[in-house]
């Protein structure tokens, strides 16, 4: 296994960027059979950010949502280089209470800069469709299952990242903010990214140690495939785990996953 | 004025008479102190309102001698050992007279037991690091056991960046205790201050049963100049404001803060009748 520190922080930052690294749709293509693709919030729109629907984890029934960027350029201008807009979340949150209704469990791969800042995604209320998803997943009645596979924007990525189990890859990232807006609020610099990135601890090592996520996926050394197949594997022992439980059980386990995180005296 | 004169004197050793008069950023009148407080923190020649301070607002709102602090003494270990950070907790504890940048605890008001949570942009903008959302889901926690309802006052530039991931992290750790509050009946009530931004606005400001807002506030997720860099758009007059959320939907009311006392009463009143 590669040493955890022989790779900056900011590497990592650079890989989870990356524009060849797979994203959502990727691993619903390697991980899911019969996948069928579900659109829209019923609300306004539908948001090409996200890629939702229905499939198969091996024999096991379930509803994916994944962030996606997209490819080509032509795709990225429509899927908004991964940002989700208010309807994003809320397709998301539809399909979640459609998933607690048939009892399958929710996986969700998270790769975003963040939630996208436009006029209109305010108009709409992005600050709403976020709290709205972390309210109703702290009290949703099936397993959720998050995986970060690129940049964990914010509280964007957040939004998908209420659950019972997160996983990270090894090179993919969690933050509170970007290292470059971190550096320009703090040292007006924002070419002191690396720097940034390196004190705000967002490597998939710093959260394995901190129990904010419960599973690092390694990647340095490993193809493609190899890497879904151990995050499937991954996964698959999670939803058995998790889909016995009684409700209660289950929701005060992810009541307490969140509750504990804190560092006061 | 019993616990302006207890703040005072505890950070500044000057009673609340003795305190510099302030000055108003938009016409630039000179206001005495006590005439400050008694005009609601607005400035009396131009109506413009004045960021509150967490005792202000307790003293505006809370029936005299009812309140009861929790939790005051907690702060923070900064945990990512980030840069400089330590030293300005210690500069804004300094600045500000508390140990963080929320005040909770109970009181009644209008004779009615409420939990209550002030935020307070003296300290640090009122940003969320572990302590705030510490503090916040323990008043949910206890409301949620004492049967009561919160009442929460917000200010706050977002998440608390030197704290990292687990200040990204309070987000989902405060709505979960919204969550049991509001599954057992109970009413939250979030009134929306100059500024409630970013991952404040993402969480409990717009989880409330009731959302009341300041007139004027500014009120949004993403950050202005962010959005202007992001779109390259020009931002129409009156964008985030607390109108413009009223106008799309986000805010139940716009209440002046003269009345904002007597209407949270009204509300809170309205939903503890057991009249069947
Ligand atoms: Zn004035």
């Amino acid at each position: 296994m590669a040493k955890a520190d022989s790779i900056t922080a900011y590497e990592r930052v650079q890989a989870a960027r990356n524009g060849k690294r797979p994203m959502g749709s990727y691993y619903i293509e390697h991980m899911i059979d019969d996948f069928v693709e579900l659109h829209g919030d019923r609300r306004f729109g539908d948001d090409a950010a996200i890629v939702a629907g229905i499939g198969y984890l091996n024999r096991i029934p379930v509803t994916v949502i994944a962030m996606e960027r997209g490819e080509t350029i032509e795709e990225r201008m429509k899927r908004n280089f991964g940002c989700p807009e208010p309807e994003g979340y809320r397709k998301a949150l539809r399909l979640m209470k459609e998933a607690e209704k048939f009892h399958r469990p929710v996986i969700c791969f998270i790769g975003s800069s963040g939630a996208y800042c436009g006029i209109d995604a305010e108009e709409r209320g992005q600050g709403l469709a976020i709290a709205e998803n972390l309210y109703e997943m702290m009290g949703l009645k099936t397993p959720i299952i998050s995986v970060v596979v690129g940049e964990g924007g914010s509280g964007g990525a957040l939004a998908l990242g209420v659950c019972d189990t997160a996983v990270m890859l090894e090179n993919a990232v969690y933050s509170v903010i970007s290292p470059e807006g971190c550096a320009s609020i703090l040292w007006k610099d924002a070419t002191k990214a690396p720097d940034a990135a390196a004190h705000l601890k967002l490597t998939s090592y710093d959260l394995l140690k901190f129990e904010v996520v419960e599973k690092v996926i390694q990647e340095d050394g490993k193809t493609e495939r190899e890497i879904c197949s151990a995050l499937k594997k991954y996964i698959l022992d999670e939803i058995l785990r998790l889909r016995v439980l009684p409700t209660e059980e289950l929701l005060d386990g992810r009541y307490e996953k969140f509750r504990k995180i804190g560092a006061f005296r | 004025m019993s616990g302006l004169k207890e703040f005072f004197t505890s950070i500044t050793k000057g009673a609340p008479e003795q305190q510099p008069p302030r000055v108003c950023k938009n016409c630039g009148a000179e206001i005495a102190y006590p005439d400050y407080v008694a005009n609601h923190c607005i400035c009396p020649e131009c109506g413009t309102y004045f960021r509150m301070r967490a005792v202000e607002r307790l003293e505006a709102t809370v029936d005299e001698g009812s309140f009861q602090e929790i939790d005051r003494k907690l702060k923070s270990k900064d945990p990512i050992k980030f840069p400089d950070y330590a030293q300005k907790l210690d500069k804004a504890e300094k600045a500000s007279g508390l140990n963080e940048g929320v005040v909770c605890g109970t009181a009644k008001i209008d004779g009615i037991d409420t939990a209550l949570f002030i935020m307070d942009s003296a300290f640090m903008m009122g940003s969320m690091g572990t302590v705030v959302g510490e503090k916040i889901t323990r008043l949910f926690e206890k409301a949620t056991a004492q049967n009561l309802p919160v009442v929460g006052f917000i200010t706050s530039g977002g998440a608390r960046m030197q704290e990292g991931i687990f200040s990204l992290m309070q987000m989902a750790k405060v709505s979960g205790a919204v969550k049991r509050h509001s599954e057992a009946g109970l009413l939250y009530i979030a009134v929306l201050t100059d500024p409630t931004t970013g991952g404040i606005t993402a969480s409990f400001a717009m989880q409330g049963d009731i959302i009341i807002a300041e007139p004027k506030a500014l009120i949004g997720f993403a950050g202005q100049r962010v959005i202007e860099q992001t779109t390259g758009e020009k931002l129409p007059a009156g964008f985030q404001r607390a109108e413009f959320q009223l106008e799309h939907g986000f805010v139940d009311i716009i209440e002046e803060r003269p009345r904002m006392t007597y209407t949270i009463a009204k509300l809170l009143a309205i939903h503890t009748s057991n009249v069947q």
